[in-house]
């Protein structure tokens, strides 16, 4: 049976079992790659996509799960002020090293500044708890955050 | 594969004209290579490559696969400086596996700075040469007085110009200059080299853009995944692939025989479906009958007693480094002290997980696009295993999900042309899960130390002694738990001597970032660290007092890297003096807290470092600031690479320390997932200070070596706090209940 789910402001067809995980049908059926696999059992949060505005582990989604709500995914992350910004901090603090998890890290911090424009580096930290960054980009993810939240959002 | 010389270093540079205009410099660098591992010699030669666009944006290929060390910035860095470009005129594109055109590919052993500081910078040096003699004789003016600048060459006097986009075809038609007539700028002069530069990937990476192995998408490309005997060295003995073949989306499922060692084709049954979550799926529903051998019963519990009986039986097996009289020193001795201590296995767990994505073109040939971290060896491997010549091969060297050494070994680029050899026409993409990812890998390798040291009336350390047990390896291959003969302190200890006994395995073993030396710094600083105690002194002082009146060894030509400094006491003096300056040392840490310090010297880098902290009211290990001194040599390339690496290395190295282990059990990892394998997360991210010490020597790199001295300096700030010594990783905390 094939499902419509809202991906990005756009509705997709998805003619997948409804167990399937919204990951594997967003890398593998509609070739929307920049969504990362890293467990596949929401332990290291390089999946995280929104779910109606919030951070959700896609690869802990079913598509089945999904009518009637919207998804949004690192490929639209630049349509929000907040995504932009964070976008901008991400590059000017030289984040990342091999950039693999950053898809999720920025997911989930563009989901914590849409809640808490101002977060404490305690509240930072809590609400990236569920990210693992492998190679230790720690320390810029925090700056870049802060950087971020400091600057506001960015309009196009 | 660690082990190639370079022979020659003569750069020769060939110059080539665009269709189209423009032009394409090329450094040819004659070299033997002497065999990799698994891999008959390719003798061939360093091309570094350059294209000048008529629009006056340079295209540089980044020869190094890139795993987040940076290098694909970093290199490029090299020659833009030396060309004097501006930074946005440069496009940089990765390039192929191709022994012939690049010379050496491969992230590992931080290697990649000390074999290419001069090589990139010539290539840069001789593009510019061949623009101011195009430009001299465009203009009929001599080359003196002409200058260049930003992609430009100016005459000084009247102040008229052409971009390098307009010389270069001129360019392009003149006999490239000998690289020995090229003078290289003066450090003063650099304009790239040592500034911070964003990685060239970045902009693309946070928005999503596909550009790592596992985002190849290909048309009509379908996906597998492969089960294997989580029992290493497990046989197929049979397999029933009905169900499998049945189950929803899968397209086929098959058996691949085993061909060659781990770190090839070992045997299993790959299926294939149109998207991977379904074939994975699928494996569900196999029915395989393994035969598991005799390696069967091995588990980490028996490798400790093993040990133990090794140390209980006395002699080792064999010696690796005998110096002095250590009996007399031991006889002699007014105390000696003893220790015995053990690190376990270790994964990667690369955030990507093993992936490689492969068609087998109908006419024979085969393209790859692998996430690997040693492409050459790769692409040999995989023509060996398929009767392929090696020419028949095309290896696409794609961005990746970390490596740590992990994508050293190309046993998935194996399996994924294996399985695209059975479907001609259909490109394939195999992806590992994550459990397979924990259980598959090439594991730091566990190791257990008895340690004595004798310390004479005056408190003098005279006599060390150290009876590894460690494993034993196929016959040839990289042993990544090797102990050199001159680790510290052989040579600064009168009466010393390393020995080993070796345990047979099948546990597949493999370099993880600091090869050895991650293990090795925090047994002998730690232990060393015990000595300081017991003769009243602190680690910083006590290897202050050995390596005093000691020379600098001397520098060694050839090698993998071409160069090696010399072990210089000076250097390591000058980090351990920094760290204990910027850890204020001599000043107590604050209430509830300590200090502990550690030193290594490894991949020609020295660091020292400081780090503070206390335990939870729940006695979890909490850090709180760590301070790095390093010296790499004269010239920090890329500053925000070079702190990305160092805090990275850090963050791992503490990560280790408090919560890794890879246990065996049956034969097999028992770990499956990220809940236990626990790796640091941004909470336990203490303040890292580093600062580096530019010493006159040329630039070594940075991928390692500032991991292994944290992992000490934690373990011995917490025998500060509490007096308990941890003498086996990772940090048990029950010791400090």
């Amino acid at each position: 049976m094939a499902y419509r789910v809202d991906i990005n402001g756009e509705s997709r067809e998805l003619d997948v079992p409804g167990e399937m995980p919204l990951l594997w049908a967003l890398r593998n059926e509609l070739g929307m790659v920049g969504t990362k696999f890293g467990c596949g059992v929401a332990l290291c949060g390089a999946c995280t996509v929104h779910v109606d505005g919030v951070a959700a582990r896609s690869c802990s989604v079913p598509v089945a799960s999904l009518a009637g709500k919207k998804v949004t995914t690192i490929e639209a992350l630049a349509e929000s002020p907040i995504g932009r910004a964070l976008q901008q901090a991400w590059v000017d603090q030289d984040v990342m090293q091999c950039g693999y998890c950053q898809a999720g890290q920025l997911m989930n911090a563009s989901a914590l500044l849409a809640r808490n424009p101002k977060p404490s580096a305690e509240q930072i930290d809590s609400a990236m708890a569920g990210n693992i960054c492998r190679c230790a980009c720690y320390t810029r993810i925090r700056e870049a955050i802060a950087l971020a939240a400091e600057k506001g959002p960015v309009n196009a | 594969m660690l082990e190639q010389t370079i022979l020659s270093r003569r750069t020769l540079i060939k110059a080539s004209v665009l269709a189209g205009g423009g032009l394409v410099l090329t450094a040819a660098m004659p070299m033997v290579a002497q065999a990799a591992v698994g891999v008959d010699a390719t003798p061939g030669v360093l091309n570094a490559f350059v294209t000048v666009h008529p629009d006056n944006t340079v295209t540089i290929v980044g020869k190094n696969p890139e795993i987040g060390q940076g290098i694909k910035t970093m290199l490029p860095m090299l020659i833009a400086d030396e060309m004097d470009l501006a930074w946005d005129q440069v496009r940089i594109v990765q390039g192929d596996a191709d022994a012939r055109k690049y010379g050496p590919q491969i992230a590992g052993g931080s290697f990649a700075t000390p074999m290419n500081w001069m090589p990139m910078r010539q290539v840069g040096a001789a593009a510019r040469a061949m623009m101011l003699s195009a430009a001299a004789a465009k203009w009929g003016v001599p080359v003196a007085g002409l200058r260049t600048d930003a992609g430009k060459v100016i005459e000084t006097a009247s102040g008229r110009s052409a971009t390098y986009g307009e010389l270069a075809t001129a360019a392009a038609a003149l006999t490239p200059p000998d690289p020995a007539t090229l003078t290289l700028k003066s450090p003063a002069d650099f304009n790239i080299i040592g500034q911070a530069i964003p990685g060239i990937d970045s902009p693309r990476i946070v928005r999503g853009e596909p550009i790592f192995g596992v985002d190849t998408q290909l048309p009509g490309m379908v996906y597998a995944a492969y089960e294997r005997s989580p029992v290493f060295g497990a046989t197929l003995t049979s397999a029933n692939l009905d169900a499998a073949k049945a189950a929803p989306g899968v397209r086929d499922a098959f058996v691949l025989e085993g061909k060659g060692g781990a770190d090839q084709l070992v045997p299993g049954v790959a299926i294939i479906a149109d998207n991977w979550w379904l074939a994975n799926k699928a494996r569900e529903k196999l029915a395989i009958e393994w035969n598991n051998g005799e390696w069967a019963g091995h588990s980490s519990q028996g490798y400790t007693a093993a040990a133990a009986a090794a140390w209980a039986k006395g002699e080792p097996e064999e010696d690796i480094v005998k110096t002095g009289d250590v009996a007399a020193a031991f006889a002699s001795a007014a105390k000696t002290v003893e220790a015995e201590y053990a690190y376990p296995f270790l994964a990667h767990a690369a955030m990507e997980p093993m992936n490689c994505t492969a068609l087998m073109h109908e006419n024979g040939t085969l393209e790859m696009w692998a996430p690997t971290q040693n492409p050459q060896p790769g692409l040999m491997g995989v023509a060996q295993m398929l009767g392929l010549a090696p020419d028949k091969v095309t290896l696409h060297i794609t961005r990746m999900g970390g490596g740590f050494g992990r994508r050293l070994t190309n046993d998935f680029m194996h399996q994924s042309a294996a399985i695209a050899a059975k479907m001609p026409g259909t490109p394939v993409q195999l992806i590992w899960s994550r459990e397979d990812d924990l259980r598959s890998d090439f594991y730091r390798p566990a190791g257990f130390h008895k340690l004595r040291a004798a310390i004479d009336a005056q408190g003098k350390l005279t006599g060390f002694d150290d009876h590894f047990v460690t494993f034993a390896l196929p016959q040839g291959a990289f042993n990544p738990a090797a102990m050199a003969p001159d680790i510290f302190p052989a040579k600064f200890v009168p009466n010393l001597r390393y020995a080993q006994t070796k345990l047979d395995t099948r546990v597949p073993m493999g370099a993880l970032r600091a090869p050895s030396s991650n293990a090795l710094a925090y047994v002998m600083q730690s232990f060393l660290d015990e000595v300081a105690h017991e003769t009243g002194t602190d680690l910083p002082h006590l290897l202050l007092a050995l390596i005093d009146g000691h020379e600098k060894e001397p520098d060694q030509r050839g090698g993998f890297t071409g160069f090696t400094a010399g072990f210089d006491p000076g250097r390591m003096r000058g980090v351990i003096e920094k760290a204990m300056a910027m850890g204020h040392w001599s000043t107590p840490a604050g209430e509830g807290r300590a200090k502990g310090f550690g030193f290594y010297f490894s991949h020609q880098g020295y660091f020292a470092e400081v780090v503070e902290a206390s335990l939870s009211a729940r006695k979890q290990v909490q850090v709180h600031q760590v301070w790095c001194a390093g010296d790499v040599g004269s010239t920090i390339i890329n500053p925000f690479g070079a702190l990305n690496q160092v805090e990275g290395a850090i963050i791992d190295g503490l990560g280790q320390a408090t919560a890794l282990a890879v246990e065996i059990e049956g034969g097999r990892v028992t770990n499956s997932n990220f809940h236990q394998y626990t790796l640091p997360r941004i909470a336990f991210t203490p303040k890292i200070e580093v600062e580096f010490i530019k010493s006159d020597n040329p630039p070594t790199g940075l991928g390692e070596p500032a991991l292994p001295p944290v992992i000490p300096a934690l373990t011995n700030a917490l025998f500060a706090l509490t007096g308990k010594r941890v003498r086996k990783l990772p940090i048990d905390t029950a010791l400090f209940a």
